[in-house]
């Protein structure tokens, strides 16, 4: 990574003695979409409100391109953040509400005019110059509070549940167009969510709170596939987690009495993850032995995959697999018996 | 709609409006019947409407009360001094009220109903009696004459009472709650992201309240001050017990012509002009601000 754009060290914060974040370390790039990813009271709206400047850190400091900003006051940031809510402001139509942070700054009519007109176009909002905020919809409420902030050229845009309050359609679509506006423009994007598949398909690196504590900063690809424990591997995705057993140098997956031979570090690990995708089922036709057998739980047919449940010697675990390549698979039923089978290349170990 | 309500429910929706035309038309009716009758001597002190004598059916009204009372500067002036002191206890209602109810609508839900029923708790006592407190406390030999004497402040008790001062603080002390809880009303329901919204965008504090806050807490600014206005202007008690003569007010002035000197006729020509004076441009005004509400909805 570059020298850091933005800089967050040690930051502290306390809610009549409550912790919502506890020396929080994190430095993001310029220009990249960065998630803070947790369930709701990790801290990380706190931070995001730090960021912006609504609160003050007990203890840390935040830089900005270098510069201290933790003590500034919100409206001398260069930056801006769109509220979950939106936050617009009702009693103006969409160009006031646009023009708003504009006016503040020492800029001629014809600048703001010039900007405003820019961004409506940049966000397709032309035509709704003069209605009210309740006068348009969900999607385009959305679309004008991302204009009132970037019409103002912020360093840095805070998007806190950017698309939470949209309805599943308009989500994906405007996941798209939010990346591409932020391709387009090359401002930093900080983003918070709850909803994992949005972090992992909007950001180029996330990072995953638990308690106002950051377990693991990284790109989508890292944290899915290398956990750094049980709960971000349970948080990202579905987690089929197993004990390991390190017995005179062999290494035993204990559930499925599954000896892993191809293994060069053997560390003393106590868990091991295999993803639903990589364990794949088969309709067993006759007896082997050194095939795990499962009995089939449940079938959950989605279209484009199917889940299973598989219980193991009385453990339960789940194979999603592809629907793509049409065959016995669609025939597995309900306490069927089935042949179990993944890469070990696909066993990610680690310690607890 | 009338159709479709079962006899029950026709009772339902029309009992406020059968008090309203009981206690509120019907002796507003009377007193404009008085107010165009002539004055004379006797119980009651004026001359029947309506007459039949051997002349036959005569008809005594007369324009002649409210002449009378436009024609004297006198009467003009203390219904001037009334609305001057609606104006300025509504104006003075409004600072001290809105950072008040700003305070409290945005305190935390606990501390809220604790700072609400502070508020309340005048009112339950007696009305007169908060007034004739602040005669007490306003007087010669009063705690805070007392007070300022015995640290050293004063060498005499100052007079604090009896002059239009006193009529303000007074109605300014009655009157806040009525200005609070319609501002509290709106405020409360005020989404704080607005505000950090606005500062987020460059706004400062004082332009986020005149830019942001401000228009948004506009018909709770407005329901309050109608709320003080109006009845400030035809208060009679305050200005009785804590004013002096330096200032008639309009209330009082009724009191007197219908007590004192026992012109009935004049009395409620008084009091209907003070109404239709007060309550037209509160109409107009209503509708205009309905209006531009609507728009703004």
């Amino acid at each position: 990574m570059s020298e850091p754009f933005l800089q967050i060290i040690d930051v502290s914060k306390r809610f009549d003695n409550v912790v919502a974040l506890d020396k929080v370390n994190l430095k993001i790039a310029k220009s990249e979409i960065f998630s803070l990813l947790g369930s709701s009271g990790c801290g990380k709206s706190t931070l995001l409100r730090i960021i912006a400047g609504f609160e003050k850190p007990d203890e840390g400091r935040i830089l900005l391109e270098g510069k201290d900003i933790t003590k500034l006051p919100p409206y001398v940031r260069p930056l801006n953040i769109m509220f979950q809510n939106y936050a617009l402001f009702p009693h103006l139509n969409v160009t006031n509400n646009i023009q708003f942070g504009l006016k503040e700054e020492k800029i001629s009519k014809e600048e703001i005019n010039h900007r405003v007109n820019e961004i409506l176009n940049l966000l397709e909002l032309n035509g709704l110059e003069k209605r009210k905020i309740n006068e348009i919809s969900g999607g385009q409420q959305q679309r004008v509070a991302l204009a009132r902030c970037l019409v103002k050229k912020p360093k840095l845009l805070l998007l806190d549940e950017p698309l939470a309050a949209l309805d599943k359609q308009l989500r994906v679509q405007t996941q798209f167009e939010l990346v591409n506006l932020q391709y387009k423009l090359g401002i930093t994007f900080i983003i918070v969510t709850h909803d994992q598949e949005e972090a992992m398909s909007l950001s180029d690196r996330m990072a995953i709170m638990k308690n106002g504590e950051i377990l693991q900063v990284g790109n989508p690809v890292e944290i899915y596939e290398k956990p750094k424990d049980k709960y971000i591997a349970n948080f990202i995705g579905t987690a089929n987690i197993f004990n390991v057993l390190n017995k005179n140098n062999q290494i035993i997956i204990k559930e499925l009495n599954y000896e892993v031979k191809n293994i060069n570090n053997k560390e003393n690990y106590v868990k091991c993850l295999i993803r639903p995708e990589k364990i794949s089922v088969k309709k067993l036709e006759n007896q082997s032995d050194n095939l795990n057998i499962g009995v089939v739980k449940e079938v959950a047919y989605l279209g484009s995959y199917t889940k299973y449940l598989i219980e193991v010697n009385g453990i339960e675990f789940y194979s999603f697999m592809q629907n793509s390549l049409v065959s016995d698979n669609l025939q597995i039923r309900w306490d069927d018996k089935v042949q179990i089978s993944f890469n070990e290349t696909s066993i990610y170990f680690f310690n607890d | 709609m009338i159709k479709n309500l079962k006899k029950q429910n026709v009772w339902f929706v029309f009992t406020p409006y059968l008090w309203l035309v009981l206690f509120f038309f019907v002796p507003l009716a009377l007193i404009f019947k008085i107010s165009i009758s002539v004055s004379e001597w006797g119980m009651p002190p004026y001359r029947d409407l309506f007459s039949f004598s051997e002349n036959g059916f005569k008809i005594n009204s007369t324009l002649g009360n409210y002449l009378f009372i436009f024609s004297d500067p006198f009467y003009i002036r203390s219904y001037l001094n009334s609305l001057s002191l609606a104006f300025t206890s509504t104006v003075l209602c409004l600072l001290i009220g809105y950072p008040i109810a700003f305070y409290v609508a945005k305190s935390k839900p606990s501390i809220r109903n604790i700072l609400l029923i502070m508020l309340i708790i005048p009112f339950w006592s007696s009305f007169l009696l908060r007034v004739y407190a602040w005669k007490v406390l306003l007087q010669g030999s009063g705690i805070i004459n007392s007070i300022l004497i015995h640290i050293g402040l004063i060498s005499e008790p100052i007079s604090m009472l009896h002059n239009h001062y006193a009529v303000i603080l007074g109605v300014v002390y009655t009157y806040l709650p009525f200005m609070i809880l319609p501002l509290y009303g709106y405020l409360v329901k005020f989404d704080l992201n607005l505000i950090d919204a606005s500062n987020d965008l460059g706004a400062k504090p004082l332009n986020t309240f005149v830019k942001v806050i401000l228009p948004l807490s506009l018909p709770g600014i407005v329901a309050g001050s109608m709320l003080v206005f109006i009845p400030v202007v035809g208060e009679y008690i305050i200005p009785e017990m804590l004013g002096g003569s330096d200032k008639l007010y309009f209330g009082k002035i009724i009191w007197d012509e219908f007590f004192v000197n026992r012109d009935w006729p004049i009395a409620s020509a008084l009091a209907m002009s003070g109404i239709v004076i007060l309550v037209f441009p509160i109409i107009i005004f209503q509708l205009m601000y309905a209006k531009y509400n609507f728009k703004n909805e």
